[in-house]
């Protein structure tokens, strides 16, 4: 059993999603969606709580958390890095992009650098193409990047 | 209302079968075996998987463009069907084919060999080289816990033990995790076995058809410790085993091979055979003593004592609540199991009327059961590290042995156990089937209860396979209420409503296994067929109705077991030895 304890607003909150959807487990999807608004993820403890609420194996709410790429279990960074793989961007090189920016932090995608300052993830479209290729750190937009740029956008923020 | 009857043609015979057949089973009923993988119904049990997921029983429907699943098409009326047209063999070879290319190639050393819904397949299908290549196998986890192999490069996620594990024993501690390539069958948070829910009843081993979830096998240790001059090796069996190891060699399922078996057990250098049933005997002095003393205080007006009572000799239903049901840890009887009771009368008792010193002694046990071999190795059944019972080996496991050993079992004369801890009655005999352990619970409570001889020893009420049965019990004027629950989600449902203060029993009696013991994790595979449990329970009542004593306490070897050693049932002695406690588990 994993040491982190939920805070006890957390749990207070997810208890009252749970209800919101009047502890229905069909409503699994919508309420791990709404839980993973509170800490921009879902830890092992708010997932058991979650299960415990509904009356159904933790196992079966880890298989949905896990099948669904949108759910994630790590916390995100306090600098969030979003590398779009859309198909504009992904013709501009953005997996060579990306891949610098796994190697200058040492983390792969779904990763939080242990500092937890930077997390890596993947996009679709963000609809920006026109600036291609693109990543979006928290609500910033950066645009026509070169692989060279990862090291100094991540410099600039530290 | 009746179903409707509806007549198809399949493969150019008309069969009439009720509207909501699936082609698959109108199949068999005329005879005709169509190829299935994922598919799994238990007829009879709630043990059931029908993803319709694998592809591999498609069949040529006229009239259908596209092939049909035949496990879950449901027949029409005038419906024509073929099962083995080229184009269903080659569709069938091609996804057998597609399911090998991300199989590792290892029948060779592969546990489930011989036994292998797959590799039957292969066989079947004549598949003589791999088309396809999947590239790298993606390695998966693989575990070893106290009783069962977990080893995910061989699954093909047919989800069999997660609809076992969850929708039949409600444990929920296996399901299928991620997506794409990466979907792996696992407890929640990727954890180990040992780490979750499991109670390692092995019911999602016994549906596997594959390698993936197998037994922790001991033959080898077993096979060093028989050549060991050394040691003395001595062994039990339980009631469930000899309805069913015949299978293994080809006899039709319930054959009581008992002599056979413990023919092969003095063959295979045991230096002695004797026989669980002895402390099932032993289990139900005790567990029948305790539940009188409960119900006798409990109708007195003693506040302190709460009803009912359950058993407690399936050590997957002890892990069960143990994790499920931590507020609920004084109700069942604190009784151990027979296997327990066998070994810690074995090592003391008979150890010290033979003189054979504790740590020479090797006591074995061959159960139906995988539950058991964690159970060997819980610290509360130890003395200074020295297990009560060494370990405890499958019906499987045995029978592989006795091939290993070039053993000729059907033409095996039958043989007797040794005494005096190979003596039981028919009541100890029952045990491996649902129901059995209140059947001769009640033979003997009645009487002690009463102090009346008991007329009709067969209550029939408690026998059969429906998930739970209830019956009353007439003791000279109190009526006596007893339940009967086999299968883990049948447990919760009864236990669920004693915590919620709905209770109408007095006792309880609750076995992991659909079926009970019979039905255990470790029995030989009953590929889907349930007649083969029947037909097993069907054995263990034949061999009750043969034996002269049917009641526990008649037992002349537990009689002299008590005025020697124990005193009587629940003395201070017995208490040490025989009684266990329990554990707040929950996750
Ligand atoms: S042994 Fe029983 S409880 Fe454990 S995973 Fe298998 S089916 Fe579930
Ligand atoms: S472990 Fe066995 S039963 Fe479970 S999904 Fe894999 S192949 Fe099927
Ligand atoms: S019912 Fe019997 S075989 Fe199944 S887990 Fe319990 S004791 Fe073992
Ligand atoms: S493809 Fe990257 S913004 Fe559209
Ligand atoms: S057996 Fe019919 S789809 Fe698997």
């Amino acid at each position: 059993m994993s040491e982190i304890k939920l805070p006890c607003d957390i749990i207070g909150k997810v208890n009252a999603i749970c209800s919101e959807h009047g502890d229905d487990p069909k409503e699994l999807i919508n309420i791990l969606h709404e839980a993973q608004h509170l800490m921009g993820y879902l830890p092992e403890e708010m997932q058991r709580l979650i299960a415990g609420r509904l009356g159904i194996p933790a196992s079966k709410v880890y298989g949905v958390v896990t099948f669904y790429a949108f759910f994630t279990m790590t916390a995100k960074g306090k600098y969030p890095i979003s590398v779009c793989m859309g198909t504009a961007c992904y013709v501009r090189g953005s997996e060579k992009l990306l891949e610098e920016f796994k190697r200058v932090l040492g983390i792969n995608v779904g990763e939080t650098t242990p500092d937890g300052k930077f997390s890596l993830d993947c996009l679709r479209c963000v609809g920006a193409c026109g600036l291609a290729p693109v990543v979006m750190i928290g609500d910033k937009v950066y645009g026509r990047l070169q692989p060279v740029d990862a090291r100094h956008i991540i410099e600039s923020l530290e | 209302m009746e179903p409707r009857q509806i007549t198809l043609q399949i493969d150019h015979h008309f069969v009439t079968v009720p509207e909501g057949t699936t082609i698959l089973d109108a199949a068999q009923k005329i005879g005709i075996d169509i190829p299935t993988l994922c598919h799994i119904d238990l007829k009879g049990t709630c043990i059931r998987n029908t993803p319709a997921s694998c592809r591999i029983c498609v069949v040529e429907v006229e009239g259908r463009k596209n092939l049909a699943p035949a496990c879950a098409t449901k027949c029409s009326d005038g419906m024509v069907v073929r099962t083995s047209t080229l184009r269903v063999m080659n569709a069938r070879k091609v996804v057998a084919e597609l399911i090998l290319s991300d199989h590792p190639n290892e029948c060779l050393t592969c546990p489930k060999a011989g036994s292998c819904d797959l590799q039957s397949l292969a066989l079947r299908f004549n598949i003589r080289e791999m088309p396809f290549n999947g590239g790298e196998l993606s390695p998966r986890k693989r575990e070893y816990t106290a009783s069962i192999v977990r080893n995910m490069d061989k699954c093909i996620f047919c989800r069999r033990c997660e609809s076992v594990c969850n929708e039949v024993q409600t444990v929920g501690a296996l399901g299928a995790i991620r997506r794409g390539f990466n979907t792996t069958i696992a407890p929640a948070f990727d954890k180990m076995m040992s780490e979750s829910e499991c109670t390692y009843c092995g019911q999602c081993v016994a549906v596997c058809p594959v390698g993936a979830l197998t037994e922790r096998d001991h033959t080898n240790r077993l096979v060093e410790d028989l050549a060991d001059p050394e040691k003395t090796v001595i062994v039990q069996t339980a009631p469930a085993v000899r309805a069913a190891i015949g299978e293994e060699f080809g006899l039709p399922a319930g054959t009581l091979a008992t002599g056979k078996m413990v023919a092969a057990l003095r063959e295979l250098g045991f230096d002695y055979v004797f026989d669980t049933d002895f402390a099932a005997d032993l289990t139900i002095m005790e567990e029948g003593a305790e539940m009188l003393d409960r119900l006798t205080r409990y109708l007195g007006g003693d506040k302190e004592v709460r009803l009912p009572i359950l058993t407690s000799c399936c050590p997957a239903w002890v892990n069960f609540f143990e994790h499920q049901f931590p507020d609920m840890l004084d109700i069942p009887s604190t009784a151990r199991s027979p296997q327990q009771m066998f070994g810690s009368i074995a090592k003391t008792w008979w150890a010290e009327k033979t003189g054979i010193p504790r740590e020479k002694l090797v006591v074995v046990s061959i159960m139906p059961c995988l539950a058991k071999k964690y159970e060997c190795d819980r610290d509360e059944f130890k003395t200074g590290g020295n297990p009560d019972v060494d370990y405890s080996i499958t019906t499987r496991e045995l029978a592989r042995l006795i091939k290993r050993a070039n053993i000729s079992f059907t033409l095996l004369p039958d043989m007797e156990f040794d005494m005096p801890l190979g003596a039981s009655t028919g009541a100890g005999v029952i045990f491996g089937a649902t129901g059995g352990v209140m059947e001769a619970a009640l033979r003997t409570v009645y009487e002690l209860y009463t102090g009346k001889p008991l007329g009709n020893v067969n209550f029939q009420a408690v026998r059969g396979m429906a998930g739970v049965r209830r019956a009353s019990v007439d003791l000279d004027g109190f009526e006596l209420k007893v339940g009967i629950a086999h299968g883990l989600g049948n447990a919760r449902h009864l236990l669920e409503d004693i915590r919620h203060g709905r209770n109408e029993y007095h006792a309880i009696e609750i076995m992991a296994c659909p079926g009970g013991c019979i039905g255990g994790g470790g029995q030989p595979l009953h590929h889907g067929h349930s007649e083969v449990l029947y037909a097993r329970a069907n054995a263990l009542y034949k061999e009750d109705a043969g034996k002269t004593l049917r009641k526990s306490h008649e037992n002349p070897y537990i009689k002299m077991l008590y005025q020697e050693f124990l005193g009587k049932p629940m003395s201070e002695k017995a208490e040490q030895l025989l009684h266990t406690h329990y554990f707040n588990k929950s996750c």
